[in-house]
């Protein structure tokens, strides 16, 4: 798994001062821009509508499915793609088509929680790190460093031996080991930040350092912040596809797309590629489709 | 440069006994009965108990601990919990095995990244250039193992050019090795063409932008010759960082190949090991991809600090 190595501290287009309610329109313009812009963007949207689609399917699930995902009907096992089954069957005669549309489930419930625990423990991170710095900092720093010196596909799968794999560990641990990440991005947006007048205003005014730290730098830094919550989604489902492939992440009977692929790739070289080749292109799609959600928040952010 | 280098050297063991803390807390805080985590919840007691007799696990955790610490410094991770024998020498030869995978990997991936980022980076903005951020892009969001099936899908079963499996018959010749190794090699490598072509179109746009390039341009230098001698020596200045960060997650992104390509290295010892809960087998492998990304980035930063005087000033002031 690997992480952007570039420097991402984007501050919004405009800082805005987060006092007084004229200032509160003038941010809600700002969203509004925002918006607009994105959807002048194809990559966004050729993003959005293959998300739109694999949620739909997570969400309706076996109501549009053309077989039953999970009960084979005692055919012969890896029937090839076909009319009857446009992507074929698997081992036990399952169609390919109705356990991919299933199988994005799992993974878009497990993704999303951990990239949301991963970002909130960062965030809360960086924005202490970057705010107080001296002694607290120069720790925290350390142990982000030593936690970014390991690929996090491998202290993964070290912690689900140990505690033993389910969706809510794997959520954990997946959270757990993106906070560094995020809080080294949000702490040199921080450090950006302070320096700005704004923040020598608010001290000088006598406010506490956590009233600074939520209701004036937080607001400025959460462009970056976002940015930092989709791109870690997509490394969520990374990671966490590659563990359920490991065989460590979801488990059977899910219809999970790495779990799929760890179970049925063993036949490809025998030329049954229609059970992997599948879920591999879903997870593709998947993948690809928030990149580009986040690259286009990311530039227009920029602008 | 010697307190440059002490410096960092410093910085390095410092990380080290970070990591080996993190990797303890995890193989022996979380799971606060080892034996019980190996054996599963239905082992009756007594096995328990004498499982981690026999382990050692049932010393007191700061015995275990500084142990463990001195395992780090005199490189013996202990015995396998599957084998009985020193974990070590076990890890090594898969390591080596690896090495060759992940060096492959890297000896495809990085000129082509480098010279599709100074390319895009010298066409800012037109069609070349945003069609190779968006493939970088792409590419480097899918995991290992779905580029590694595809491509067996498409290279080894459809149109048979490469060997689906990695492990090449014994006695192989260096050509041989290469030719099964290929495809797992390029399925990693494509992964980290996007980090390195993008760092490297950033570096170089900054470059293109200052003003010593537009004094060499000024005195008459042909847009060859300043890209040769003033740009390029700059630019990939964190095009280095970022190769040598990617060699640590390279070792991560190892273990799903090794398993799409059925290769005997590293990520088949760890995932044999994660199986059958041979901790101190996986604890050696994470120590020693976390020494083997250690000591990338202090080459990089060294390099860095060669390529370009103010970073080591920097350092020593």
């Amino acid at each position: 798994m690997v992480e952007s190595t570039a420097p991402s501290p984007s501050p919004l287009p405009t800082p805005v001062p987060a006092t007084g309610s004229g200032a509160m329109s003038e941010r809600a313009r700002a969203r509004r821009e925002l918006i607009l812009l994105l959807l002048r963007r194809r990559a966004f949207l050729i993003g959005v509508v293959v998300l739109v689609i694999w949620v739909v399917c997570a969400v309706l699930g076996e109501r549009i499915t053309p077989y039953d995902p999970f009960n084979a009907f005692f055919l012969p096992g890896h029937q090839p793609p076909s009319p009857a089954h446009l992507f074929g069957t698997d081992r036990l005669g399952r169609d390919v088509l109705s356990r991919v549309m299933v199988g994005s489930r799992d993974v878009l419930i497990v993704a999303p929680l951990a990239a949301l625990l991963g970002v909130g423990v960062g965030t809360l991170l960086g924005l202490v790190m970057g705010y107080y710095r001296g002694i607290v900092d120069d720790i925290l720093s350390r142990v982000v460093e030593a936690f970014l010196a390991l690929p996090v596909i491998l202290v993964a799968l070290l912690t689900l031996v140990v505690l033993g794999s389910s969706s809510v560990v794997v959520v954990f641990v997946v959270g757990v080991l993106f906070a560094p990440i995020v809080a080294r991005t949000v702490r040199s947006a921080v450090l950006s930040e302070r320096q700005l007048d704004y923040v020598t205003a608010a001290k000088l005014r006598g406010e506490t350092g956590l009233f600074i730290l939520s209701r004036e730098i937080f607001p400025n830094v959460l462009g970056p912040t976002v940015v930092e919550m989709t791109v870690r989604f997509g490394y969520a489902i990374f990671t966490v596809a590659t563990l359920s492939f490991l065989g460590v992440g979801l488990q059977p009977p899910s219809p999970d797309w790495g779990l799929t692929v760890s179970q049925e790739y063993a036949n490809m070289i025998a030329g049954i590629w229609w059970p992997t080749l599948f879920p591999a292109l879903a997870i593709a799609s998947t993948v690809i489709a928030i990149n580009l959600i986040a690259d286009s928040l990311q530039s227009v952010l920029n602008e | 440069m010697v307190r440059f280098i002490a410096r960092r050297l410093l910085l390095a063991v410092i990380t080290l006994w970070l990591l080996a803390t993190i990797v303890f807390v995890i193989t022996n805080v979380l799971p606060n009965n080892v034996g019980r985590t190996i054996l599963g919840p239905f082992a009756p007691e007594e096995t328990v108990n004498a499982l981690n007799e026999r382990l050692g696990t049932n010393r007191p955790i700061l015995v275990r601990y500084v142990d463990s610490l001195r395992g780090l410094v005199t490189l013996d991770f202990g015995n396998s919990f599957v084998s009985g024998k020193a974990v070590l020498p076990q890890v090594v030869g898969a390591v080596g095995r690896s090495a060759k995978l992940a060096g492959l990997a890297l000896l495809i991936t990085i000129p082509i990244s480098i010279a599709a980022g100074l390319y895009a980076a010298r066409r800012r903005d037109r069609f070349a250039d945003r069609a190779i951020v968006l493939l970088g892009v792409t590419l480097s969001s899918i995991p290992e193992f779905v580029t590694g099936t595809i491509l067996v899908v498409v290279v080894g079963v459809g149109l048979r050019w490469l060997p689906v499996l990695a492990t090449a018959p014994d006695n192989a010749d260096v050509l041989t090795q290469i030719r099964f190794l290929l495809m797992p090699a390029i399925a990693m490598a494509i992964v980290y063409f996007g980090y390195i072509a993008r760092m490297t179109r950033a570096g170089t746009i900054e470059v293109l932008q200052s003003d010593y390039t537009r004094t060499a341009l000024m005195k008459g230098l042909t847009t060859g010759q300043t890209m040769r001698r003033h740009v390029v020596r700059n630019a990939l200045v964190p095009t280095v960082a970022v190769i040598a960060v990617q060699i640590g997650y390279l070792f991560g992104g190892i273990i799903a190949v090794e398993k799409i390509f059925n290769y005997n290295g590293m990520g088949s010892t760890m995932l044999f090991a994660a199986q059958h809960k041979d901790l101190p087998m996986l604890t050696a492998g994470v120590i020693i991809i976390g020494i083997v990304y250690m000591l990338a980035t202090l080459a990089a930063d060294l390099i860095m600090a060669w390529m370009n005087p103010r970073i080591r000033l920097d350092a020593e002031r």
